[in-house]
């Protein structure tokens, strides 16, 4: 008897302290980092100008390379944050970085590439933002490992950073090469 | 006179995220009501795309309103922002196997209550009957 007296003391405690635990857990996590519901699936059917020669890029004809695809914009702060990183990577040639110029203008685009550098292979005309919606896009800068096979197979949400490019693209472009 | 001024402003505050989509029938402005209420917006979170000023709501209910009008219903919808955006774009989550525990922990608390009580009370009938 007197030991379950003592366990039903004890049983709001533990109910406390596992609550504790549950809550702990979730504190600090950036819930602004979601999934993306379509790794491992191809890539969403597109067909769009190039902002670099006004030739039309449909999503089959970057099929046969592994490349980077990087969401931009010339409205967008953080692009500005990754650039230097984007064009370091690109200039090291490991796999072509394409870009997807999001909900821009063409010509503040363009601006930007001069002011900047362009280190894009080839750039993705998006002005409405739709072919952003195909791909799950909710802020810019993102940034999508497609492989060979049109496969997407992992996105940044936010700035290439060294961190994420040594743990996360570096690893997977080794993996499914 | 406050008052009225208040309902006046909040009454701005609530017509400031309405766009003009023009539905042949009343169903059709049904269900894009409905669903612009339903589906959430990535940019801001704890807000729909219906009360959302974000640039990204204001395209996915410019996409709901284009879906509509080709015809598509409410779950062909809900299926095309699932597809590209997950299951956090619904505010409703779907019943599968990794959210069962979702939907049924409430009933489980309550069920687990129900039953302390029952105990309870008997026991306390059993102890005011002996004494």
């Amino acid at each position: 008897m007197n030991k379950k007296n003592i366990i039903k003391a004890l049983l709001p405690l533990i109910i406390f302290l596992s609550l504790v635990i549950l809550l702990y857990n979730g504190l600090g996590k950036n819930t602004r980092l979601l999934p993306s519901a379509l790794i491992n699936k191809p890539v969403p059917e597109f067909s769009v100008p190039s902002l670099m020669n006004g030739q039309t890029i449909n999503n089959d004809s970057l099929i046969g390379q592994m490349y980077l695809l990087n969401v931009w914009a010339s409205w967008c702060p953080n692009c500005r944050v990754e650039h230097p990183m984007i064009t370091e990577f690109a200039r090291q040639k490991i796999i072509p970085v394409y870009g997807l110029n999001y909900k821009d203008e063409n010509a503040a685009a363009n601006q930007w590439l001069n002011q900047f550098g362009n280190p894009y292979k080839d750039i993705l005309v998006d002005i409405e933002g739709l072919v952003g919606i195909d791909f799950g896009v909710y802020g810019a800068p993102e940034t999508f490992l497609i492989d060979a096979k049109g496969i997407i197979r992992h996105k940044i949400v936010g700035e290439l950073n060294p961190q994420n490019l040594k743990n996360e693209i570096l690893p997977l472009i080794e993996k499914y090469k | 006179m406050n008052k009225i001024l208040l309902t006046l402003i909040f009454i701005s505050l609530t017509v400031s995220a309405i766009d003009i989509h023009e539905f042949t029938t009343e169903e059709q402005r049904l269900d894009y009501q409905q669903l612009t209420e339903e589906l959430r917006c990535l940019v801001c979170q704890n807000q729909n795309i219906a009360d959302s000023d974000a640039g990204l709501a204001k395209d996915l209910r410019n996409e709901v309103a284009k879906l509509i009008k080709q015809g598509q219903d409410q779950r062909q919808i809900t299926d095309y922002m699932v597809v590209r955006y997950g299951d956090f774009v619904r505010y409703s989550p779907p019943m599968r196997l990794d959210t069962i525990f979702l939907w049924v922990l409430p009933f489980l608390v309550f069920l687990i209550a129900a039953i302390i009580l029952i105990i309870n009370i008997k026991r306390n009938q059993k102890n005011t009957e002996s004494e």
